[in-house]
């Protein structure tokens, strides 16, 4: 729970039952809020809760155990295509969720080991950039298996996926009570998200407290001296990389619920260098931190999007930088700064077991 | 027969590409550990940079002639991308100097995206094509290999760059000094070596390398585009750790090595994989080699040292 009180740190310290509560409000209420400015804005909270799930795995991966995964979208990719490919018409077969969603979790795993094993020995830079590899062959793949078999149906996607049908009761569908009032299912999709969220929070506070968080933590600070008191790196890490994987592969199922079509294009390295910017800018290591970064990092954008638009319009009479450009551009100063200025992000992470390399590194001064 | 010479000969000419590429990332790895995510960008700038020159000179000064206004432009995209490279240290890199691993590695991420935004704010989104000031056509076939006129340029330059940049580290004063901070800051620095002017040195051959590199690569496919720079900068970078990064001679081995199999695998791949592949799937090979050598020889083919060191 102290979680949810250091989402806002200022309050939180001073009071944190009433930031507790805050947070829980807000978070109760936000598509309310959000509906008085429109139905899209409900939409980008949905997408929002879905980055939040990624950034906490990712999060996971990078902050808790120290390694530095460029390709995690792939695992988002896994958990959607196999959502993709158990519940549509593309193969004519429409397995319920509750079946597909762990499927997806348990192949992004399975990924997630496969990615692991042979990477078990690197560090680091090098660790990056074959994971950033792992990423683009399964883009590559995606993008290509569609013939001599079609498989993915290639660049095209897949469409008409299934939505989520909690007991029988499809939540794509609007919900009417009496005459007048409707519940539109983006609501149904952000509670349902919610629920999700909060489930793998607090999953995950547990895990970092728990000997399998210390004994990532032991690894993130001196992998030599975590195997000279007897940890199991190689299991440890594999441990991470699957369990990372496994909330990228839920979430990316509810994506492909949520949206009703994957296609290759959505599970590009820009998208992974995205969720790593989330993770980064708010506070690697620190769950609350994390949630807070993915939730302004999706938010931003959208609201850039909304109002840059017109003001450019207004004032050069034409579209100058397309939201597209401010996204990319936000993100890569949030990145560049963040280091600069404050490395440890926006809510740096304090307790004992959650302070990334970053944080208390050993200077090696270039070698 | 003919397909394997062909391929090899295409795969030398992409090669040496890659292997300009490489250097720059190996250089900057062997003194400062850092791999220069940007660099592959730099490569990008470098293009899109001549292409403008080029077409501003075909604009004003038409009687140029066509080699005249290749240099020209080729000189004007070198100088941006040194000062670029220059920029680049200065600003992002040199305070992270003694900062923690990631920190770095992840603004480099930040720069390489960023300069692929702006990038894409001046020249957009679309591909450009990028002017065919030596011809693309082949030339009279040599033992039914056809070879342009702009991959043997391409094979000619980098050789010579090639050598002037082995001279340069191997004989003169900066490359000593470049030799003796790669081995060791502090005691290069308490030598008298100034480490910060020689950092900034290697930037700036690196993206001078680079700036050249994407001018060939745009001027033989004969396009040029904001995201250009990452599937080549990601190739370089496999080449340098092939070749033994931190290594000037494995890095040039690593490119052709990696062009070479790159364009001979993309020749035989449907046949070898029962026409389930194809050639789409060419950019692969890359990143298979990288984790094949990363796995059973870190050190790469020529290099002495160990992957956990980053």
């Amino acid at each position: 729970m102290n979680e949810l009180a250091n989402a806002i740190p200022w309050l939180g310290k001073r009071n944190p039952a009433a930031a507790r509560w805050v947070v829980i409000a807000l978070a109760l209420a936000a598509p309310l809020i959000a509906m008085f400015f429109g139905k899209t804005w409900v939409r980008i909270l949905d997408f929002a809760l879905l980055y939040v799930m990624l950034a906490i795995g990712l999060n996971l991966v990078v902050g808790f155990a120290g390694l530095l995964d460029l390709g995690y979208i792939a695992f988002y990719a896994v958990g959607a295509y196999t959502f993709a490919f158990l519940a549509s018409p593309h193969f004519e077969l429409h397995l319920p969720f509750w079946l597909v969603l762990p499927l997806g979790a348990v192949f992004a795993a399975l990924a997630g080991i496969i990615l692991g094993l042979p990477t078990l020995r690197l560090r680091g830079d090098y660790l990056a950039i074959v994971t950033l590899g792992f990423g683009e062959i399964v883009r590559i793949f995606l993008n290509n298996l569609n013939h001599p078999v079609n498989i993915t149906n290639g660049p095209q996607g897949i469409n008409m996926i299934d939505p989520l049908v909690l007991f029988g009761w499809d939540i794509s569908r609007p919900i009417r009570i009496g005459e007048e009032i409707t519940i539109n299912s983006l609501f149904l999709y952000y509670y349902v998200f919610l629920a999700f969220v909060v489930l793998s929070i607090i999953l995950v506070q547990r895990l970092q407290i728990s000997r399998v968080g210390r004994a990532w933590a032991a690894i993130r600070d001196d992998e030599l001296a975590a195997k000279a008191i007897g940890i199991n790196t190689r299991n440890m890490k594999l441990l991470a990389f699957s369990l990372g994987a496994t909330f990228g592969g839920v979430a990316g199922g509810l994506f492909a619920a949520f949206q009703g079509f994957v296609s290759p294009e959505s599970f590009s390295l820009m998208e992974s260098i995205a969720v790593l910017t989330m993770v980064v800018f708010g506070g690697m290591g620190n769950l609350a931190g994390v949630v807070v970064g993915a939730l302004v990092l999706t938010a931003l954008p959208e609201i850039l999007r909304h109002v840059a638009v017109p003001v450019q319009q207004a004032v050069f009479n034409q579209v100058l930088l397309d939201p597209e450009v401010l996204r990319m551009l936000l993100l890569s100063l949030a990145m560049i700064f963040m280091m600069l200025l404050r490395p440890a992000g926006l809510i740096p992470a304090h307790s004992r077991y959650s302070r990334p390399e970053l944080v208390v590194g050993v200077g090696e001064a270039g070698k | 027969m003919e397909t394997l010479l062909q391929q090899t000969v295409n795969g030398l000419v992409v090669g040496s590409v890659y292997a300009l590429v490489a250097l720059g990332y190996t250089m900057v790895y062997g003194i400062l550990g850092l791999i220069n995510f940007a660099h592959g960008d730099i490569l990008m700038i470098g293009a899109l940079v001549a292409l403008e020159a080029i077409r501003l000179l075909q604009l004003h000064a038409p009687d140029l002639g066509l080699i005249p206004t290749l240099l020209a432009g080729l000189s004007i995209s070198v100088v941006v991308c040194m000062i670029l490279g220059y920029t680049i240290e200065r600003t992002a890199y040199r305070r992270l100097r003694n900062a923690p691993r990631l920190a770095p590695l992840i603004t480099a991420i930040g720069v390489s995206f960023l300069l692929q935004t702006i990038a894409m704010i001046i020249w957009g989104r679309n591909y450009h094509t990028f002017p065919q000031l030596v011809s693309t056509t082949p030339i009279e076939p040599i033992a039914g290999v056809f070879i342009t006129p702009v991959q043997i340029v391409i094979l000619v330059v980098s050789a010579v760059l090639m050598v002037a940049l082995v001279l340069l580290v191997n004989r003169t004063r900066l490359g000593r000094a470049m030799r003796a901070t790669a081995e060791n800051h502090k005691v290069a620095s308490l030598m008298g070596v100034d480490t910060n002017k020689i950092i900034a040195a290697t930037f700036i051959i690196g993206s001078a390398l680079a700036a050249v590199a994407g001018v060939m690569f745009s001027s033989n496919y004969g396009i040029a585009h904001y995201a250009m720079g990452f599937m080549p900068g990601l190739k370089a970078f496999t080449a340098a750790v092939l070749g033994g990064i931190g290594n000037l001679g494995g890095a040039m081995l690593g490119g052709l090595l990696l062009g070479l199999v790159e364009s001979i695998g993309a020749g035989y791949i449907e046949d070898l994989s029962f026409g389930f592949l194809n050639s789409s799937y060419q950019d692969i090979f890359a990143f298979i080699i990288l984790g094949i050598v990363l796995i059973f020889r870190p050190t790469g083919l020529l290099g002495e040292r160990v992957a956990d060191r980053a």
